[in-house]
């Protein structure tokens, strides 16, 4: 049994709430006492149904506005695989949630309202799949029983959604009517809508592959050193990391980055047993053949397809602090384990998050989403967006707050 | 990955991080679950090393006897070292003042002995056993959480946190709460202890002993509790499903002797875990009001 991170987008107005309370429920996945919480905070929907958005709005103040305002998870299972719901609010202002939802998400549902169709909030929720290079698009067509269970608007909803995907160049895109607040085509094909011939939304959701199509070559980036130092493991020496990518193993040539150093895998160990060969993802321990000088924030990479090591690239950012941009000021820039000072050389272009029409500004001020040209201080190791995603992302740090202040991925060299 | 081994592997990576990032980390543990799982978890991070941490315990006074041995067991059989913070001595020192009545707890003095055990080590990163699935306020919570320098969480003011890149840069005085198994479930965390073989405290498994009826939940009939001649006193079987102090964790009517009958029993639970303990039921955000205050 494995994984699945999926991240809903929408607002309570598409039945956001009503289908993630749907899933839940109907997999037995509420308890007693949190039902019961919910009856006594008695929270209706407009149509008079339970609110069950009261069990992702955990905090105090978001239970007063009746808003979702940060990122929420939510666990459930079945027979056939683990789910983890990743909520967060889908209006415009709360863009920079949406974004640190979608970065921990492989999957997004989009919800499109069956009577409104594709509108604004769609394009962008779409434009932030694209730039997030989320796995798979999942659009929820909601809502069906407003209007009759009718195959030509689901056709209608279907294409224009094609439409936008094959502009913004999103791939992987699947689709399921739905009504969430009925229970149509959510655990089990819905009686209503025999014309539609796929599978329900749980089905879907057991069932869907995310795994990478293409295997990406291995990188190794070094957490910590072990180095126990007893009398017995006196020339132990282990550099611990979680591996990214496929087909780590013993015997294969590495290349230490940025120094460039080289050597070999001596062996590998996984809590303290042998291991021939790693898996993506797993959190290992690795060992070469020769004495190099090896310690926190260095990469190990496969000789055969090393990725790029430069200081001047460009990069897709989303800024999230209150603070504007500033180009006077020194941002660190942390890659996996890597801290690296950095500056904003350029603004590039800002994007239109609505229209995703490119706008000649160099003001970036909260939620904002632009393509600038970074200046590092030394070499970054990353591999470009359109590659190996995973290695193109970082985050910026303000130095004088500590703060978070921008996501960004690597989408060009300079 | 099958979901276990995925867990654990994000786990590891995260105690890895708190060891790369902070200069004097610390695991918090409380002889519960969660710790002792996480601990085994250390050991898969760190081993053949020693952990670059000491395990930390606010002790109230008023633990499971079981626990406290169980604890001492531990740190014995994995070499590394114990500080034990002393709810005892914040009372005597005048900084925490007991509860009186018939339902007084010292689960809130905690935090002051917690906050006050960070001061005098200098803990800038201390990592618990908080799930998100526990608690709809710890469904918010971070997996780096920053905390101000007097303690205090503030779920508005939260960094971002994005793919699994984990920002522990904080100013002088502050610290960081971390929570590596943010995104276990329950069920997840008795797989696990299954799966990887882990020796727990023996209050987890049905035994016999006498409790006490309060506000509907069965408690551990313990010497500090107040109990009078209007109390019912039972003696039955039972097992606890968290594992806080006696003042504030209920027992659960249990036949469950081995794992596999714990596991089958949380499947067919029809009430959370967290329904069986009282310092959740003050009311409707007690979490997020105590985690303000600096509660892990």
């Amino acid at each position: 049994m494995n994984i699945l991170k999926f991240i809903t987008a929408g607002s309570v107005d598409d039945g956001k709430s009503t289908l993630i309370g749907r899933l839940l429920y109907d997999t037995n996945s509420i308890l007693d006492d949190q039902l019961e919480a919910i009856k006594k905070a008695n929270r209706k929907n407009n149509d008079g149904t339970v609110d069950l958005a009261i069990l992702t709005d955990g905090l105090k103040a978001e239970r007063e506005q009746g808003i979702t305002i940060d990122v929420a998870y939510k666990y459930f299972q079945t027979e056939k695989r683990k789910f983890i719901i990743t909520d967060a609010p889908g209006h415009i202002q709360y863009t920079r949630n949406m974004i640190t939802g979608a970065s921990n998400s492989e999957l997004i549902i989009i919800l499109i309202d069956a009577r409104k169709g594709v509108i604004e909030q769609t394009k962008r929720h779409s434009f932030l799949a694209k730039l997030l290079s989320l796995k798979k698009v999942l659009v929820c067509v909601n809502k069906m029983d407003m209007v009759g269970f009718d195959p030509f608007v689901y056709e209608k909803i279907k294409a224009d959604y094609l439409t936008l995907a094959s502009r913004l160049g999103l791939e992987n895109v699947d689709f399921i009517p739905v009504s969430a607040l009925k229970g149509d085509n959510i655990v089990n094909r819905s009686e209503n809508m025999p014309w539609y011939e796929g599978v329900s939304l749980l089905d879907y959701l057991e069932t869907v592959n995310i795994e990478d199509k293409k295997p990406q070559p291995w990188r190794f980036p070094v957490q910590w050193v072990v180095r126990p130092q007893t009398d017995d493991l006196h020339d132990y020496r282990g550099y611990a990391g979680r591996v990214l990518g496929d087909g780590l193993k013993t015997g294969d040539e590495v290349m230490v980055l940025p120094s460039g150093a080289r050597s070999r895998v001596k062996s590998l160990e996984l809590a303290e047993k042998p291991l021939d060969q790693a898996q993506n993802g797993q959190s290992i321990i690795v060992h070469l053949a020769d004495d190099v000088d090896i310690s926190r924030g260095d990469i190990l990479v496969a000789v055969s397809q090393p990725p790029l090591a430069e200081k001047n690239f460009e990069a897709n950012i989303c800024w999230f602090d209150n603070k504007p941009l500033d180009k006077n000021q020194i941002y660190l820039l942390q890659n996996h384990t890597t801290v690296t000072k950095v500056k904003v050389a350029d603004v590039l272009y800002k994007f239109d998050v609505n229209t995703q029409e490119k706008q000649y500004e160099t003001d970036i001020q909260l939620n904002d989403i632009a393509k600038i040209e970074i200046k590092a201080a030394g070499d970054v190791v990353f591999d470009l967006n359109r590659d190996f995603p995973e290695n193109s992302q970082g985050i910026l740090i303000d130095p004088r707050t500590n703060l978070t202040v921008g996501a960004l991925m690597i989408e060009n060299v300079a | 990955m099958d979901y276990l081994d995925h867990l654990e592997a994000e786990a590891i990576y995260i105690l890895r991080e708190v060891a790369g990032q902070f200069e004097n980390p610390a695991l918090l543990f409380s002889g519960g679950k969660d710790s002792i799982t996480l601990v085994h978890l250390a050991k898969k991070a760190f081993r053949p090393g020693k952990f670059p941490f000491p395990l930390v315990h606010i002790d109230t006074g008023h633990n499971f006897p079981e626990t406290i041995e169980f604890r001492d067991w531990l740190v014995e059989q994995l070499g590394e070292k114990l500080i034990v913070g002393l709810v005892q001595e914040s009372i005597d020192q005048g900084k925490a003042i007991e509860q009186k009545g018939k339902n007084a707890s010292r689960n809130p003095l905690q935090t002051v002995t917690l906050l006050d055990t960070i001061e005098k080590y200098g803990f800038d990163a201390c990592i618990g056993g908080a799930r998100r699935d526990e608690e709809k306020a710890r469904a918010k919570e971070r997996i780096f959480s920053v905390r101000d320098e007097f303690g205090q969480w503030d779920p508005k003011r939260q960094r971002p946190e994005l793919w699994n890149i984990l920002n522990g840069k904080i100013h002088k005085g502050e610290n960081v709460r971390v929570f590596p198994i943010s995104n276990w479930t329950e069920l997840d965390v008795w797989n696990y202890i299954k799966r990887e073989n882990i020796a727990l405290p023996s209050i987890y498994f049905s035994h016999e002993r006498d409790v006490v009826l309060r506000n509907g939940q069965w408690m551990a009939a313990a010497p500090f509790l107040q109990i009078d001649g209007e109390d019912i006193v039972e003696h039955k079987s039972v097992r606890f499903r968290t594992v806080g102090d006696m003042t504030c964790t209920a027992a659960v009517d249990s036949v469950a002797t081995e794992l596999d009958d714990i596991i089958e029993e949380i499947k067919a639970s029809t009430v959370s875990e967290r329904g069986a303990r009282m310092d959740d039921k003050v009311s409707e955000a007690a979490m997020e009001e105590r985690k303000k205050q600096g509660y892990f």
